[in-house]
């Protein structure tokens, strides 16, 4: 049975478009840096305080989505989320991806 | 809401009176078309100017005889994307005939200015903070347009013709 | 292909101005995103899933080296080094920054280029027969009407604020390469009984969620009357069109909801005040000052036949080329030529700044004025030489440009899904790169000829996957990612919407799905027949079970 998913935020940084988590008060580039909110109260707080990156006009399109944290991994619950924190899945050599080492 | 006519703020010669309230004495009165056609002889008899607004959906051709008697007709824009007062301004300058102030009213874009003031909009309800500058910018950032419209503004079909 | 004069080149750079002036206001907050978006919309800039995308016009699908050079410098200098070529001739790319945008519109007017009006609910870019000038049998050049619609459409006072976005595409043959019955406002250049030329005009075809071929609405045109009755098909259309649903504003729900015979005569009333007003009557003089932009280049007297050609053809790589990417040319001796960009395994559609600049290069080698883009995704030489077609064959292959599978079952046209797009359900592209690589055998591809796969990553059906013989909708099955087959679609002028099949097909299951469509079309097919015909004979039960029974054995 799986475990009830939990959330985390993310948006679009307003001059590039780079996608961005939220960590702490603050954005960070790669999911796997990025906050974990095992509960809505503290996820919806999050999206809250995000409003005023909005305001200062740095981000844009906050939203939080469902992830589930397996064998200490975050794992975004939706395709749309794996691709969008990795890259276009058929161009390895584009996206966050591309920065990662592989080992 | 600051009324922008002719390029310049304007003191509005208008006020708008709700469905079920009395007539000022002093002023031109603006209505909804609603209560245009309901009132019809009622609001001409208060002999001040009178100003008819129109929805979005509503089509100014049903006002086509009482053109001569309306001072201005304002169209509103529910929202900057609902884009049918402009066709319907462009019907009131061309078809119509109408010579009155055109006003826009509600939500639109600094933006769509210089569209509007070709259509045949001659007015604008705008913002609290909005520069007069900002107007003269938004007539000047396009100096040349393709196609006719009820502004009459050579189109660059007439300019290459007497080329 | 026409040239701006200074008007032309005013408009482009008021219009990079304008917008670099929202850029400076949306960065300093003066505008909000609510405010800016339409905006940039309306200059093809879109948030997508990984960063921005900006889709910029080409106008009918026709390009000069110069401007494919630039795409290269743009690719390169402001993005990932790639441009992606759409459904709509025009070419997207992926990776821009905002804050660059303004520059790369600048580079792009320094070219005779923009992105003006290539989203938002206003007039698109107006597509048209890639083999324009160049094949038999053509009325007029369907670009004419294209650039005179251009200049009409763009920044119309009236009409930048529909009710959602409005597509329009002219054919200028009887065979129609432009899928103008799949479009808003579909033009067919014809001839009538007297022998003048004309146009028939359609409304209300259109894709998506709801699919539907055009209606005749104007059922001959006469050219100096036009603009008006596309002005007064638009002005019914602004006027009428829904607001209150997003998913019922394209004016094929309007055309559709009307029917054509009331639709028709709100468009004769608007249109017999327009003409009597005369204000969009073309001057004689500007429509030949067009219409010479188009004139085709002189071409050489040469002879049907090429020696040149004919001994290359014992090169079974050229041969098979040859085969399926050549076009007869309405000039003895030349020849019309598909450039594939569907390699096997490779991004449909994507080209490489690389592969962009060696084309400029081949261009102006050979002295070639004009590139097509298509919009099955594929690019076209229009005038080619007979005697040159190996040596550009050759060239085009190290350039891996040379695939020759036009028209075949690994030519896809495919949507950029999930991989992208934040509008997508499903991904797309690996789904066409797995067919691809299933079909690679050319021998294969040959036996089961013309078999046009259109696939789509969701409703909005930029894959234009109704439209196919064989359809693939990506859709999101609680949460997973799922594949829906259609059947008997045709964007030619036998325009057809196809049918679906059946329950769709997980991600490991679709490309067998497929093998099973085709091992059901050489079962089932008679001499001569595409997969399409043999759908339009045995209708769709004989595909379903033969699709379904298998997949229940291939089960147990």
């Amino acid at each position: 049975m799986a475990t009830p998913a939990s959330q985390m935020l993310t948006a679009n940084r307003l001059p590039d478009g780079q996608v961005l988590y939220w960590r702490g008060g603050e954005w960070v580039l790669e999911l796997a840096d990025g906050e974990v909110f095992t509960d809505p109260k503290s996820a919806d707080a999050a999206l809250a305080a995000a409003a005023r990156f909005v305001e200062k006009n740095e981000v844009v399109a906050t939203y939080l989505f469902d992830v589930r944290v397996v064998a200490g991994r975050i794992v975004p619950v939706k395709e749309r989320e794996i691709i969008r924190a990795a890259g276009p899945s058929v161009r390895p050599d584009l996206g966050k991806q591309a920065a990662h080492v592989q080992v | 809401m600051p009324l922008i006519k002719n390029g310049a703020f304007a003191k509005d010669p208008f006020i708008f009176v709700p469905e079920g309230k009395a007539f000022p004495e002093d002023m031109g009165v603006m209505v909804t078309l609603e209560r245009f056609q309901s009132e019809r002889e009622n609001i001409f008899a208060h002999n001040m100017p009178v100003a008819v607004k129109l929805a979005s959906s509503e089509n100014p051709e049903v006002l086509k005889g009482d053109l001569p008697r309306i001072a201005a007709i304002a169209i509103e824009f529910p929202i900057f994307r609902d884009g049918r007062g402009f066709s319907w301004a462009r019907m009131l300058r061309t078809r119509l005939g109408y010579t009155g102030e055109i006003r826009a009213v509600g939500h639109f874009l600094f933006d769509q200015l210089a569209f509007m003031v070709r259509v045949g909009f001659d007015a604008f309800e705008v913002r609290q903070d909005f520069r007069i500058e900002d107007f003269t910018r938004a007539m000047g950032e396009m100096h040349y347009v393709y196609q006719p419209s009820a502004d009459g503004k050579k189109t660059v079909f007439d300019l290459r013709a007497v080329k | 292909m026409y040239r701006y004069d200074e008007f032309d080149a005013a408009m482009v750079a008021d219009r990079v101005a304008q917008f670099r002036y929202q850029v400076e206001r949306r960065l300093a907050g003066a505008l909000s995103e609510d405010e800016f978006k339409p905006l940039r919309l309306k200059n093809g800039l879109y948030l997508q899933l990984h960063s921005y995308m900006l889709r910029i016009a080409i106008p009918y699908g026709t390009l000069s080296a110069q401007q494919l050079r630039k795409f290269a410098y743009i690719a390169r200098t402001y993005d990932r080094g790639y441009g992606h070529f759409t459904t709509r001739q025009n070419l997207q790319f992926h990776w821009p920054r905002l804050v660059d945008v303004p520059d790369i519109l600048a580079e792009l007017a320094s070219v005779e280029m923009h992105c003006i009006q290539t989203s938002g609910n206003c007039i698109r870019n107006v597509t048209a027969d890639q083999f324009a000038g160049a094949i038999a049998g053509e009325i007029e050049d369907p670009r004419i009407l294209s650039e005179i619609v251009r200049q009409w459409s763009t920044f119309h006072p009236e009409f930048s604020y529909l009710p959602r976005k409005f597509k329009i595409a002219v054919s200028g043959t009887t065979h129609d390469r432009a899928a103008v019955k799949f479009h808003d406002i579909g033009i067919e250049i014809i001839k009538n009984d007297a022998g003048e030329t004309g146009y028939r005009v359609f409304v209300g075809g259109g894709m998506g969620r709801t699919p539907y071929v055009g209606l005749e609405i104007g059922r001959f045109v006469a050219p100096e009357d036009i603009l008006a009755y596309l002005e007064a098909c638009m002005r019914v259309y602004n006027e009428y069109g829904r607001r209150d649903n997003i998913y019922k504003a394209r004016v094929k729900i309007l055309a559709h909801q009307l029917g054509a015979d009331e639709f028709r005569r709100q468009a004769e009333l608007e249109f017999a005040e327009i003409k009597k007003a005369g204000t969009l009557q073309l001057p004689e003089r500007e429509l030949a000052r067009i219409a010479a932009y188009f004139a085709p280049p002189e071409f050489e007297n040469l002879p049907e036949e090429s020696p040149e050609f004919d001994a290359a053809l014992a090169n079974r790589d050229f041969a098979n080329w040859a085969k399926t990417n050549l076009t007869p040319h309405r000039a003895k001796g030349y020849a019309i030529a598909t450039i594939s960009l569907k390699a096997i395994g490779a991004t449909p559609g994507d080209a490489s700044a690389d592969q962009m600049d060696a084309l400029a290069q081949l261009m102006d080698d050979f002295g070639y004025e004009e590139i097509r883009v298509t919009h099955e995704q594929n690019l076209v030489l229009p005038h080619v030489k007979k005697r040159d077609l190996p040596v550009i064959f050759a060239r085009l292959k190290m350039l891996d440009l040379a695939t020759a599978n036009a028209g075949l079952i690994t030519d896809i046209i495919c949507c950029p899904g999930l991989d992208y797009c934040d509008l997508a359900n499903a991904r797309s592209i690996p789904i066409a790169q797995a067919i691809q690589q299933r079909f690679a055998d050319l021998e294969r591809q040959h036996e089961l000829g013309e078999l046009k796969i259109k696939m789509s990553g969701c409703i909005n059906a930029c894959g234009h996957h109704h439209a196919g013989h064989i359809g693939i909708l990506g859709v999101d099955k609680k949460g997973v990612e799922f594949y829906q087959i259609q059947l008997g679609g045709s964007g030619a002028e036998d325009a057809s919407v196809g049918e679906i099949m059946g329950p769709g097909f997980g991600k490991d299951e679709i490309v067998d799905a497929i093998e099973r469509v085709v091992d059901a079309y050489l079962k089932l097919r008679m001499d001569g027949e595409r997969l399409l015909d043999t759908y339009r004979r045995v209708g769709m039960a004989p595909f379903k079970n033969m699709v379904y029974q298998e997949q229940l054995h291939a089960a147990y």
